[in-house]
C-alpha cells in the first residue's frame, strides 16, 4: 500500500522495528562472533580452534552432542509412539491422556531434575534406598548421574514437541489416504509402515530438530544432575567460566567461542528444519472429513492403557508430588509422616526470607515488563513482516528469524558483552540487564503468536475500511488492533509464564539482589537448602499451573 | 456525464506487465461490467480506481477530480475518493455487529448519532437484513455477510460502487438470486456500478454495458450485452461468452468446403480473401434433423444429461457439439445414438479467418 | 447377470439418527449404478458400508456368492479383503510414492512377481495415459492427473467392482466432463461394475445404466436415467434432476384454483389419484413452457416480472397470482417484455402431492 500519505509512516515503523531487533538481538550476537574471532586487532580463527581443542571445552562440546543426540532420539520415539496411540487406536481415555502428555510443556525441567535427584540419586535417592534397604540390592538400581540419566530426564520434558507436531499431522491427515491403501489390500500394520509414517515423517523430523535445538542449549538438567560425576555441556561450561572467573578476558573468550558453536549448530538445525518443512511438506490435508481409521488394539488395549497411565504417574505425578512433599519437610531426610510435614517452609519463603521474597517479586515484575514490551514490539514487527510492502522489509525478515535461532545462554553472554559499560551503558548487576535479555529471548514467541494472528486479518478487511473513508491510522485502531488482540493476549502469556521459571539466562546475569525464582531455586538447592528450594519450586509450579489453566480457559472461549 | 475516465493507464509488477495503455469511461448511473478470464488484470483496474494501488502511467478521473496521475505525483488515498467497495471475501469485520459494520463509514464521517441510526437501519432494511442488526458476522451465512458488505458500501451514498467478484464465494442458487438483488439495488438507489467478474452469465444478466478483457489485460470490445453476444468482434469474445463451436472451412475456388470433405456451405459466405476460415456458432444456432437439406454429419457421441441431449457430431473431420432439449428430442424423433447419420443447418454463422484463432483455444 | 452386488435391508444408525434406512438393491455384472442425492442423504455412508469402512446396523452385503457384511450373522470382511477398486473425491494418492509406485502398491501387497507387477502397472498407466508421468511424484500433477493415478491404482488389480465416491467433484467443470468419458471408456474396456456416488444429476444421467435417488437415507426411485427423466416418482426427485417450478393448486371438492384466485386454464385438470388432497403441486421445467398470445384462453395467465438476457437463453420470471414461475426460452424465441401480460402453455406438466 504505497500511496503517498502512508509512505512516511511505513518508513518510521520499519526503521523502529529494525532498530529494536538490531539492538536487542543482532548486536549482542555480533559481539559474540566478534569477540570469538577478533583478538588484539586480528582476525584469529585458529585461536578459536585452539580453545575448542582444550580438553575441557572439547569435552563440553562432545557432551552436548551426546546428550542432545540421546534426548532427541528418545523423545522422538516416545513422542511419536504416544501420538500414534492417542490418535490412531481405540485405547480408552485418549482425550485425557492427550492433555496429560502436554503437561510437561509447562513444567520446568530443572525442577523435574531436582525431583529426580531426590528419587534416584545413586546413594540417597528414595527409590534407590528403598531397593537397597528393603529388597537387598547391593547398589543403586539406576545411576541418574550418567548420560542415560540426564537424557532420560530430558526426554520426559521434551517429548511433547514431537508429540504435538505428530498429533496435529495425524489428526489433519486426509483419512482417505489410508483408506485407499486398505481397499488396495493392505492391512493396518502395512499401512502404518508404508503410508502413515512416511506421510507424517516431515512432522516427526521437524519436532525432532526442535528438540535437538533445545537440548543442545539446555542448562538446568545437566547442571543439576551432571555435577557429581563431572558431566557438563556447553551452557554449563559457559556459566561456570563466566561465573567463577569474575568476567576475565580469557573466560569471556572461551565463552564466546562456545557460544559461537551453539549459534552455528542452531542455525544449521533451523536451516534443516525449514528445508524439511519446505520441500517435503506433502499436501495431506483432505476435504471431506470422516473419523480417521482406528486400530483395534484388542488384547493390547488395556495393557497399553495401563502403560500410559503408569508413564503419566511415574514421570509427571511422582516428581511433582515429591517436590511438594519435600517442600513441606522441616529437615531434608526425615520421612514423610504427618508430624514431619507442615506449611512452615511456605510461610517462611513467602513472608520472612528476603532472598525468596525478592526472587518472587523480581520474577513477577520482570515477567510482566518483558511480556508487555515484547508483546507490543512483536505486534509492530509482525505487522511490517506480514502486512507491509516497503523497501528494506527483507532485512527485517532476516532479523525476525534471529530470535528463533539464538539459544538462551548465547543471549545472556551477548547481553553481558553489550551492556557492561563498553558501549557507554552499564547495566551489569542490575535487573535491567535481565530484562533486556528476556526481551531478546522471548521475542520469537511474540513474533510467532502475532504473525499468526495477523495472517488471519485479510488485507481486504483493511481495504474495506479505507474505502469507507478511514485513514491508515483509523483502520489500524478500529480494525487491525481489535482483531489481533487474541494474538497479543496469547503472546503475553507465552512470555509471562515461562519467564517465571526461567533459569538459563537469569543464572548468567543475576546479582545477589536480583535473583529470579529460577535462580533462587537453583542456588538454594546447590547450597543444600533442599527443603526451602523445593517449597519455592512448589509455589512456582502452583503459579504456572494456575496461569496455564486460566489461559486454556480463555483461549477455549475465544475459539468457540 | 462520465463518472469515471481512465486515460492510457498502465500498471505492472516487476517482470509482469498487467495493464497497458488502457482507456475506459463509465457513464453516470449505468451498470458496467468488466468481464475477463482470471488473471487478466480486471481486479487490478478496480484496485486502481479504488486507490489501493497507484498506476505506473496515465490518468484516472472520478467525476471531475483527477485522483491518480503518477506524472504529477497525485494519488488520492482510497478514503478520500468517496466510493463503495465490495470484495469477493465479503471483508465484513468479524469483531463488529451488523449495525456497527454498516455504521462505520458514517461514524468515520462524524455524522450525528440519530442520523447514523436512521440511515443504517434504512440500509439494513433495503438489503433485506431486518432484525439481524445485532448479529455478529460469524452468525451469518455467506449470502447475508455479502448483504452486510453491500449495505456498508452503500450507506454513505457513494456516487460509484465497485464490486469485485462479490458472488463467486456463494453457491449457485444464491448467486442467481443475489445478482438480481444487486440489479434492483442499483436501480433503486441510482448508483453507478462497476462490476468485475469472470462469469459471463452475470455480466450479461445485469449490465447496461460490458467490457471484455483478454488474458493480456487488453479490452477487446465494449457494448451492450446483446451486442457482445450477437456481434462479437473477434473469436476471443465469441469463445468467452458461451459454449462455442469452431469448424474449419477452406475456400476452393468459390465454394467453402467443411473440414476435409467436399460438402460446401450453402449459406452466407465470408467476406475476405483468405483461404483458411473457421465458421463459429453456438449450440442454439444448429438445427439438427434425421435427413433433408443441409450438411451431412455423423453422431459420434450421444449423451443424455437429463433435460438435455448432448451430441458430438462429425462433418468430414470437423467436430461440433450441440444439445437439444430432451422433451423436444423425444417429440421430434431426434434421440440419436452414436453412429447415426444426421443433417445439419445453421441459423447464423460468424466467420473468422483461421489465423485470428491462434491462442484463443488453448485446448 | 443381475444381482452381482446385492444389498439386502441395509440400515445404518448413528445413535438416534437413521442415516440409511432399509436399502435393497442389486447391481448386475458390468452395470454402472449411481447413487444420487443431496449431501447428507446417506449415499456416501452406503458406499462406505459396501467398501467395509462402516459397519452395518442391520442387513447384508453380498458380492457374487460371498457374504461381506452381516451383523446378524456376525460376519464382517475387512476392506482389504474385498478386492474392490475405489476412487475418492480428494484423490487420496500418496505424495511420497511416485505415480508408478502408487499404482503398483496394491500389486505389491498381493506379493505378485516383479514382472507381473511391472506388466499390470504399465497396463493401467497406459489405459489412463500416465506413462509419461510414471516417475513423478503425484504432487506435481494437476487435479485431473491425480484422479487418473487414483483410477489407475484402482484398475491395477482388475477388480470386479469399482466404487467411485464423487470422483469428479474436486475437478473444474471442463475436466469433469472429459474424465466422465474416460471412466466410461475404461468401464467398456475392463467390464467392471461401477457403484458411483454423486450429487450431480447430469453426471449420473450421463454415466449410469440405472440411478438410485436418495433422500434422508430413504430410496425415492430406482430406474434408468430416461425413465427417471420421463417419470419422476415424486416432487423431490423432480426437483433434484433439473430446474423446476412448483405451483401450489388448492382443491375444494371438484373445483381447483391457484392462490390469488387464478383459475386453472381450460383443459388442465388435477389427476384423479390426487383427488382427495386439499393442496397439490403442479410441477414444470422452465424450458418446457411456451408463450401463447396473451389473450389465449387455453393458457395460464400471468405478468412478466423480470426478463434477463443470459446469452443462449432468456430467463423470465412470471407472476401468477401470488406465486412466481420461471420460464427459459432460447435467445431466438420472441417473448413478452417486463410488465406485459402473458399466457403460458405447459408442455410436460407433472402433478404431485404437496408435501412429498
Amino acid at each position: 500500500m504505497n500511496t503517498k500519505s502512508s509512505f512516511g509512516v511505513a518508513q518510521i515503523i520499519l526503521f523502529l522495528s529494525i532498530a529494536i531487533l538490531v539492538v536487542v538481538v543482532a548486536f549482542p550476537v555480533l559481539l559474540i562472533l566478534f569477540n570469538a574471532f577478533w583478538v588484539e586487532d586480528h582476525f584469529n580463527f585458529s585461536g578459536a580452534i585452539e580453545i575448542l581443542k582444550e580438553p575441557e571445552t572439547f569435552k563440553a562440546l562432545i557432551n552436548s552432542l551426546i546428550i542432545a543426540g540421546m534426548s532427541t532420539i528418545g523423545s522422538t520415539i516416545v513422542g511419536t509412539f504416544f501420538a500414534w496411540l492417542v490418535t490412531r487406536t481405540d485405547m480408552p481415555h485418549k482425550r485425557f491422556m492427550k492433555s496429560m502428555f502436554l503437561v510437561p510443556f509447562m513444567l520446568p525441567s530443572f525442577i523435574g531434575a531436582m525431583a529426580w535427584k531426590m528419587l534416584l540419586s545413586p546413594n540417597a535417592g528414595f527409590i534407590n534406598r528403598f531397593f537397597m534397604d528393603n529388597l537387598g540390592f547391593d547398589g543403586p538400581i539406576f545411576n541418574l548421574y550418567s548420560y542415560y540419566g540426564i537424557s532420560a530426564v530430558e526426554v520426559m520434558y521434551l517429548f511433547p514437541f514431537v508429540f504435538i507436531q505428530v498429533c496435529g499431522a495425524l489428526e489433519r491427515m486426509d483419512p482417505t489416504l489410508e483408506e485407499s491403501a486398505r481397499i488396495s489390500g493392505a492391512g493396518l500394520f502395512t499401512i502404518t509402515r508404508k503410508i502413515t509414517i512416511p506421510l507424517v515423517l516431515p512432522s516427526i523430523l521437524s519436532g525432532a530438530l526442535l528438540i535437538m535445538l533445545y537440548s543442545m542449549a539446555h542448562f538446568g538438567t545437566v547442571a543439576v544432575l551432571g555435577i557429581e560425576n563431572g558431566i557438563y555441556n556447553i551452557p554449563v561450561l559457559i556459566y561456570e567460566r563466566i561465573h567463577q572467573s569474575g568476567g576475565s578476558f580469557e573466560s569471556i573468550r572461551t565463552g564466546t567461542v562456545l557460544a559461537t558453536v551453539l549459534v552455528i549448530s542452531a542455525a544449521c538445525i533451523i536451516w534443516a528444519q525449514r528445508k524439511i518443512l519446505g520441500s517435503g511438506h506433502y499436501q495431506i490435508i483432505g476435504g471431506k472429513s470422516f473419523r480417521p481409521m482406528e486400530l483395534k488394539l484388542r488384547g493390547l488395549k488395556y495393557p497399553l492403557m495401563f502403560f500410559c497411565f503408569a508413564y503419566i504417574a511415574f514421570t509427571i505425578v511422582l516428581p511433582t508430588v515429591v517436590i511438594f512433599l519435600v517442600g513441606g519437610l522441616s529437615t531434608y531426610g526425615l520421612s514423610f509422616t504427618p508430624e514431619n510435614l507442615s506449611l512452615d517452609n511456605f510461610k517462611f519463603i513467602l513472608f520472612e526470607y528476603d532472598v525468596t521474597r525478592d526472587a518472587i517479586f523480581n520474577s513477577v515484575t520482570l515477567g510482566l515488563t518483558a511480556a508487555i514490551i515484547t508483546m507490543f514490539a512483536g505486534v509492530m514487527i509482525s505487522y511490517v513482516i506480514v502486512k507491509m510492502d516497503v523497501k528494506g522489509k527483507g532485512i527485517l525478515e532476516f532479523l525476525g528469524m534471529l530470535p528463533f535461532s539464538v539459544p538462551g545462554s548465547v543471549i545472556a553472554l551477548g547481553v553481558i558483552l553489550a551492556w557492561s559499560g563498553q558501549f557507554g551503558i552499564n547495566l551489569y548487576n542490575t535487573v535491567w540487564i535481565i530484562l533486556v535479555a528476556y526481551i531478546a529471548r522471548y521475542m520469537a514467541f511474540s513474533l510467532k503468536a502475532n504473525s499468526a494472528a495477523l495472517e488471519q486479518v485479510h488485507d481486504s478487511l483493511v481495504e474495506a475500511s479505507r474505502a469507507c473513508g478511514a485513514t491508515m491510522w483509523q483502520s489500524l485502531k478500529d480494525i487491525v488492533l481489535p482483531l489481533v488482540k487474541p494474538g497479543m493476549f496469547a503472546a503475553f502469556f507465552l512470555i509471562f509464564l515461562p519467564s517465571l521459571r526461567e533459569l538459563t539466562v537469569s543464572i548468567m546475569l543475576y546479582a545477589p539482589t536480583t535473583r529470579t525464582i529460577g535462580v533462587a531455586i537453583y542456588t538454594l538447592n546447590e547450597d543444600g537448602e533442599t527443603v526451602i528450594s523445593c517449597a519455592l519450586a512448589a509455589i512456582a509450579l502452583i503459579i504456572i499451573i494456575v496461569g496455564q489453566t486460566v489461559i486454556n480457559h480463555f483461549t477455549k472461549k475465544e475459539s468457540e | 456525464m462520465d463518472i469515471i475516465r481512465v486515460e492510457n493507464v498502465s500498471k505492472g509488477y516487476p517482470g509482469h506487465p498487467v495493464l497497458q495503455n488502457l482507456s475506459l469511461t463509465l457513464k453516470k448511473g449505468e451498470c458496467f461490467t468488466l468481464l475477463g478470464p482470471s488473471g487478466c488484470g480486471k481486479t487490478v483496474l478496480l484496485r486502481l480506481l479504488a486507490g489501493f494501488e497507484s498506476a505506473d502511467a496515465g490518468k484516472i478521473y472520478i467525476g471531475d477530480t483527477l485522483v491518480n496521475d503518477p506524472e504529477a505525483r497525485i494519488a488520492v488515498p482510497p478514503e478520500n475518493r468517496g466510493l463503495g467497495v465490495v470484495f469477493q471475501d465479503y471483508a465484513v469485520w468479524p469483531h463488529m455487529t451488523v449495525f456497527e459494520n454498516v455504521a462505520y463509514p458514517l461514524k468515520i464521517a462524524d455524522r450525528p448519532k440519530d442520523e447514523i441510526k436512521e440511515r443504517v437501519m434504512r440500509m439494513i432494511d433495503i438489503v433485506g437484513m431486518n432484525g439481524l442488526d445485532k448479529r455478529l458476522p460469524s452468525e451469518l451465512s455467506g449470502g447475508q455477510q455479502q448483504r452486510v458488505a453491500l449495505a456498508r458500501a452503500l450507506v454513505a451514498d457513494p456516487a460509484l460502487l465497485l464490486l469485485d467478484e462479490p458472488l463467486s464465494n456463494l453457491d449457485a442458487n444464491l448467486r442467481e438470486e443475489m445478482r438480481f438483488e444487486i440489479k434492483e439495488l442499483q436501480k433503486k438507489l441510482g448508483v453507478t456500478v462497476l462490476y468485475v467478474t469472470h462469469d459471463q452469465e452475470i455480466g450479461l444478466a445485469i449490465s447496461d454495458r460490458v467490457a471484455i478483457m483478454n488474458a493480456e489485460g487488453a479490452i477487446q470490445q465494449i457494448g451492450t450485452p446483446w451486442e457482445i453476444f450477437e456481434q462479437p468482434v473477434n473469436p476471443f469474445v465469441f469463445n468467452f461468452m458461451g459454449i462455442a463451436n469452431f469448424i474449419d472451412v477452406r475456400r476452393e475456388e468459390n465454394s467453402f468446403l467443411v473440414g476435409k470433405g467436399s460438402q460446401a456451405i450453402p449459406w452466407e459466405s465470408p467476406a475476405g480473401d483468405a483461404t483458411e476460415w473457421v465458421a463459429a456458432f453456438r449450440p442454439s444456432d444448429v438445427r439438427i434433423a434425421r435427413s433433408g437439406d443441409g450438411l451431412h454429419g455423423v453422431i459420434r457421441r450421444a449423451n443424455f444429461l437429463g433435460a438435455m441431449m448432448d451430441y458430438l457430431i462429425e462433418i468430414d473431420g470437423a467436430h461440433l457439439r450441440t444439445s437439444i432439449e430432451t422433451h423436444h428430442a423425444i417429440a421430434q424423433d431426434l434421440m440419436f445414438k452414436a453412429g447415426d447419420e444426421c443433417s445439419l443447418s445453421f441459423l447464423s454463422l460468424h466467420w473468422f479467418e483461421k489465423e485470428s484463432l491462434k491462442g484463443v483455444l488453448e485446448e | 447377470m443381475a444381482g452381482f452386488v446385492r444389498l439386502i435391508g441395509v440400515t445404518k444408525r448413528f445413535g438416534d439418527v437413521t442415516a440409511v434406512n432399509n436399502l435393497n438393491y442389486e447391481i448386475g455384472k458390468g452395470e454402472c449404478f449411481s447413487m444420487l442425492g443431496p449431501s447428507g442423504c446417506g449415499k456416501t455412508t452406503t458406499l462406505r458400508m459396501v467398501a467395509g469402512f462402516e459397519d452395518l446396523t442391520e442387513g447384508e452385503v453380498w458380492v457374487g456368492d460371498q457374504l461381506f457384511s452381516s451383523p446378524a450373522k456376525n460376519h464382517y470382511t475387512p476392506p482389504e479383503k474385498r478386492n474392490f477398486g475405489m476412487v475418492f473425491q480428494a484423490f487420496a494418492v500418496w505424495p511420497h510414492l511416485s505415480v508408478y509406485e502408487n499404482v503398483a502398491f496394491p500389486l505389491r501387497i498381493r506379493k505378485l512377481s516383479e514382472s507381473e507387477i511391472d506388466q499390470r502397472t504399465m497396463d493401467a498407466l497406459k489405459a489412463t495415459n500416465l506413462v509419461a508421468a510414471k516417475d513423478q511424484s503425484p504432487d506435481y500433477l494437476s487435479g485431473g492427473g491425480k484422479q487418473r493415478v487414483a483410477l489407475a491404482r484402482a484398475l491395477a488389480i482388475n477388480p470386479d467392482v469399482m466404487l467411485l465416491d464423487e470422483p469428479l467433484s474436486s475437478l473444474d467443470p471442463h475436466l469433469r466432463e472429459e474424465m466422465r468419458f474416460e471412466i466410461k471408456d475404461l468401464q467398456m474396456k475392463y467390464g467392471f461394475s461401477i457403484i458411483y456416488v454423486t450429487h450431480d444429476q447430469s453426471e449420473a444421467m450421463a454415466l449410469s445404466d440405472r440411478i438410485l435417488v436418495m433422500k434422508l437415507g430413504v430410496v425415492q426411485q430406482i430406474d434408468t436415467p430416461l425413465n427417471i427423466y420421463n417419470n419422476p416418482a415424486n416432487k423431490f426427485v423432480f426437483s433434484f434432476i433439473g430446474l423446476s417450478n412448483f405451483l401450489a393448486v388448492n382443491q375444494d371438492g371438484s373445483s381447483a384454483q391457484l392462490p390469488g384466485g387464478v383459475a386453472l386454464p381450460a383443459g388442465v385438470t388435477v389427476p384423479d389419484r390426487l383427488a382427495g388432497e386439499s393442496v397439490v403441486s403442479w410441477a414444470s421445467r422452465p424450458s418446457e413452457i411456451d408463450f401463447l398470445p396473451a389473450d389465449d384462453p387455453t393458457g395460464l395467465h400471468g405478468v412478466v416480472n423480470r426478463k434477463a438476457f443470459l446469452g443462449e437463453i432468456i430467463d423470465y420470471q412470471i407472476q401468477v397470482g401470488e406465486q412466481t414461475l420461471r420460464v427459459q426460452k432460447g435467445r431466438r424465441d420472441p417473448g413478452p417484455e417486463p410488465g406485459e401480460n402473458c399466457a403460458l402453455r405447459f408442455l410436460r406438466p407433472f402433478w404431485y402431492k404437496e408435501d412429498e
